[in-house]
């Protein structure tokens, strides 16, 4: 294409999006002369650049857009919402032969006759009448506008257009720089006294500021992404007869472009998903009392090393007894599941692939593919995503992702003689078992044959690495071993291995072709020595492990994907009986030997301080086992409460499916379930909390 | 595939090398580098012909083991091996062997098809056999040696 076209169709692509916020700020503060100034001198560069460049038709619509401003900002006539629309529309009709013209070289052939008119008859009427037929609603408009966007406008500063390309290569040369300095630093290390000491510090100071440099100009405010959000809405709000009022927070967060051109698509499903299911009409709102206007708010900020976006809604909150129909309507879950479900996990069920609570397929949404795809292009890029609603205020979704893919912070660690990556990012502690390094009350204890973590208020599953990868066993000589806690989506794993070396920035390279079909691994990169190590995917190997998340008890992987994805730690045990009990393990926070002085009968039950409150104690049969000094005790706690399950032993720790088969014969128990064999009664833990906590005196026992 | 044999009486050049007893050839277009005992990592879970990876100037390179591929037994003394650097779709790869010896210029017209009676691991990655003075020569196929476990890369 001609290199003159190639930069004009750039630079008025750019224009063009800024030009959509600022028709949209003209529409909230009609009379502010700065955007008008703005928005008539980016409309006449675009119609001097096509009469320059021979595009007639292209100069006839920005022409009659330009004569409709001219007149805005003359005053003789009023900004009305029909007269923004008007020109929206003359600009999505530029858009439209802009793109024919990316695509061919030549502008499109099409009839621009009828909006031209249209325009030139707002330009010269004093105000078009309300019910002029080129405004495509009958909304009230005034006195607050659908769509507005609360942003400031960006500062102007001096820039130069470089492709992506160069800088994608200079950011290649730049990681393979700070590895050769990496190798040089720790050749220097073993030579004491060099003359190489001082210039190789520079040096090193050097190349870290290149390295943040380049960096820099990778990175992008996330407002470039959100420009194009107001004017979405805006449609939306007119489509959907919703008013909707759009709130930016933190337009300023940059992230890498990279990042920035993957969480696109998501970030609009998700303020898509939030219009229109998330809002109510403005009847229902008003009957609710709230404001008829809904809001869609959406914030940005860094925090470690991620960029956390959220998108919250003011609307109805996700409905628990419509997700439960869908799934079961499209065959996600067995009533049994659902009922072994909590509200969060319930929740999730809509990023499970085929999901959408929409009862009707809208233009707009409703066509089942949706959240699943937001989910897994997140999880994708190393991000998280999780959602919190409550039914009548609103839903907030909030997604966690990296700042930049290329570089990141890693915590070298040793296994079975080698070394392996894990990035910091998914770490959350370091927990010492034995030695002087150990963390206080940190414990790993046995159930049967199965290894658990007793760490403060948690019981966290384990993995040893050197099993994960099916790596010799560990020599005799390794040091203490030590507990890595990797956080993947809510869950936590405890990943043993034999050493922790140190923490150093790493280049991630892809892993080669051939290895991809391994999925622990995230990426290879070379260390200051100048050896190659692997990068370690701390969800995949939660994954692995059949902990996808505790607040899911099945992956939302296709099933026979991954064998063990469907599979849930759980712990069997017996209480007051001679049948088996079983219980999810994620939900059990502590196992507790409490003495059998330290429980307290009360009118209601027994009661036990621990922890400097009481915690209500339940027994499933005939109360308490009088002969034994010790009583076993699982605690379950959420944010605010806890409660005590006294069992008479524990059996086992399986890793199965969790089907309930049969539904529970009495309240508290969720149903039996066949786990590795045996049929087992699966306990409600909801149930025993929220017993436990309301009415704790005059808890009548089962 | 990249190579293929030319049947006219063109010069073709192979690098030749040693596995085991074996004189092999593979044809030199196919290699950008050659590299002496190098560090390798090894990878777990990788398929057993992955002999693991290592750092060529700052690029990673994944080592393919070709005694491996061709069914042979380890060798007994592992020092001193030597690599091939091959590249297949932007991706290096290193073919270990145990000794590179020389490049070698041979009259196309000279090779002959393996025989039949090859063991079908060999004959699997052979494109065909030369009649030297006091050995036989054994080329290779670099990209069919680089498919590991059935993948095409």
């Amino acid at each position: 294409m001609d290199e003159l076209l190639a930069e004009f169709l750039t630079e008025t692509n750019e224009g063009l999006a800024e030009l959509d916020v600022a028709l949209l700020r003209l529409e909230r503060v009609p009379d502010d002369p700065d955007t008008l100034a703005l928005i008539f001198r980016m409309i006449h560069t675009i119609k001097g650049t096509c009469g320059f460049l021979g595009l007639p038709r292209l100069e006839a619509v920005a022409h009659a857009g330009e004569a409709v401003l001219v007149a805005v900002r003359d005053g003789s006539i009023p900004v009305a919402a029909e007269i923004i629309t008007l020109v929206l529309e003359a600009l999505d009709r530029i858009k439209q032969i802009l793109a024919g013209l990316a695509a061919s070289g030549n502008e499109p052939a099409g009839d621009d006759t009828a909006l031209i008119a249209a325009l030139e008859q707002a330009g010269q009427a004093p105000a078009p009448p309300p019910a002029c037929e080129t405004a495509p609603t009958a909304l009230p408009m005034a006195p607050t506008p659908p769509a507005t966007a609360h942003t400031d406008p960006v500062p102007v500063t001096p820039t130069i257009r470089v492709q992506v390309e160069v800088l994608e290569n200079l950011m290649t040369l730049v990681s393979e720089l700070v590895l050769t300095r990496n190798q040089l630093l720790q050749l220097a290390r073993g030579d004491q006294g060099t003359t190489l000491a001082a210039p190789l510090q520079l040096l090193s100071q050097i190349t870290s500021e290149l390295q943040a440099g380049i960096m820099k100009t990778r990175m992008q405010p996330v407002g470039t992404l959100w420009n194009k959000l107001p004017r979405m809405l805006r449609d939306l709000s007119l489509e959907l007869g919703k008013p909707i009022e759009l709130v930016l927070r933190g337009a300023e967060t940059e992230l890498d472009r990279r990042v920035l051109d993957l969480i696109r698509d998501p970030l609009t499903h998700m303020v898509r998903n939030a219009a229109d299911h998330g809002l109510e009409q403005p009847d229902e709102r008003r009957a609710a009392g709230k404001p008829q206007n809904g809001t869609i708010l959406l914030t940005a900020c860094h925090e470690s090393g991620h960029v956390i976006i959220e998108v919250t809604d003011d609307g109805r909150g996700l409905s628990t007894e419509r997700i439960r129909a869908k799934a079961i309507a499209q065959g996600l879950a067995t009533e049994a599941e659902l009922a072994g479900m909590s509200k969060s996990q319930l929740h999730r069920l809509i990023f499970r692939p085929g999901f959408s609570t929409a009862s009707a397929v809208t233009a707009v949404s409703g066509r089942g593919v949706g959240m699943d795809v937001v989910k897994s292009n997140i999880e994708q890029m190393g991000g998280t995503i999780n959602l919190s609603s409550t039914p009548g205020t609103g839903t907030t979704i909030t997604i966690r992702i990296p700042l930049t893919l290329a570089i990141v912070a890693a915590l070298v660690v040793g296994a079975g003689g080698m070394r392996f990556a894990i990035p910091q990012l998914g770490v959350v502690e370091l927990v010492g078992l034995a030695g002087t390094g150990a963390t206080e009350g940190a414990v790993i204890e046995r159930i049967d044959h199965t290894r658990v973590l007793r760490l403060r208020d948690r019981l966290l599953p384990l993995a040893s690495l050197t099993e994960l990868l099916h790596l010799p066993p560990s020599r005799g000589d390794a040091t203490a071993p030590v507990v890595v806690v990797i956080r993947s989506g809510t869950g936590l794993l405890g990943l043993i291995v034999d050493q922790v070396f140190d923490t150093e920035e790493i280049v991630v390279k892809p892993v080669a072709p051939i290895l991809r079909q391994i999925t622990l691994f995230g990426g290879t990169t070379i260390l200051g020595d100048g050896s190659v190590i692997i990068i370690l995917d701390p969800n995949a190997m939660a994954r692995t492990c059949g902990i996808s998340a505790d607040t899911e008890t099945r992956s939302t992987d296709a099933p026979g994907a991954r064998g063990a994805v469907d599979q849930t730690p759980l712990l069997l045990f017996r209480a007051g009986g001679p049948h088996l009990m079983a219980v999810p393990l994620g939900l059990v926070s502590r196992i507790e030997e409490i003495a059998r002085t330290a429980v307290e009968p009360t009118a209601g039950h027994p009661v036990t301080q621990y922890r400097g409150r009481l915690m209500p104690l339940i027994a499933l049969a005939n109360g308490l086992n009088e002969n034994r000094p010790q009583q076993t005790v699982l605690v379950f706690a959420d944010a605010a409460r806890c409660v005590g399950l006294m069992v008479d032993e524990i059996v086992d720790v399986v890793q199965d499916r969790l089907d309930i088969e049969l539904a529970g014969a009495r309240r508290g128990l969720l149903g039996t379930a066949v786990l590795a064999g045996r049929a087992a009664d699966v306990i409600d833990v909801s149930f025993w909390l929220e017993r436990a906590c309301t009415s704790l005196p005059g808890l009548p026992s089962l | 595939m990249k190579f293929q044999p030319d049947h006219s009486d063109t010069e073709q050049e192979f690098v030749t090398l040693m596995l085991g007893d074996q004189l092999c050839g593979v044809p030199v277009n196919d290699v950008r580098d050659v590299l002496g005992d190098q560090p390798i990592t090894v990878i777990p879970l990788a398929p057993p012909e992955i002999a693991g990876c290592l750092n060529l100037r700052g690029r990673i390179v994944t080592v393919v083991d070709v005694r491996r591929q061709l069914g042979l037994p380890p060798a007994i003394d592992q020092t001193g091996r030597m690599s091939l650097v091959a590249e297949r779709g932007g991706e290096l790869y290193a073919l270990l062997v145990d000794q590179v010896v020389e490049v070698m210029r041979l009259s196309a017209s000279r090779m002959e098809p393996p025989p039949p009676t090859l063991q079908p691991a060999w004959a699997a990655f052979s494109t065909g056999i030369y009649r030297l003075r006091k050995r036989l020569l054994v080329t290779l196929d670099v990209g069919r040696l680089l498919t590991i476990g059935g993948a095409v890369h």
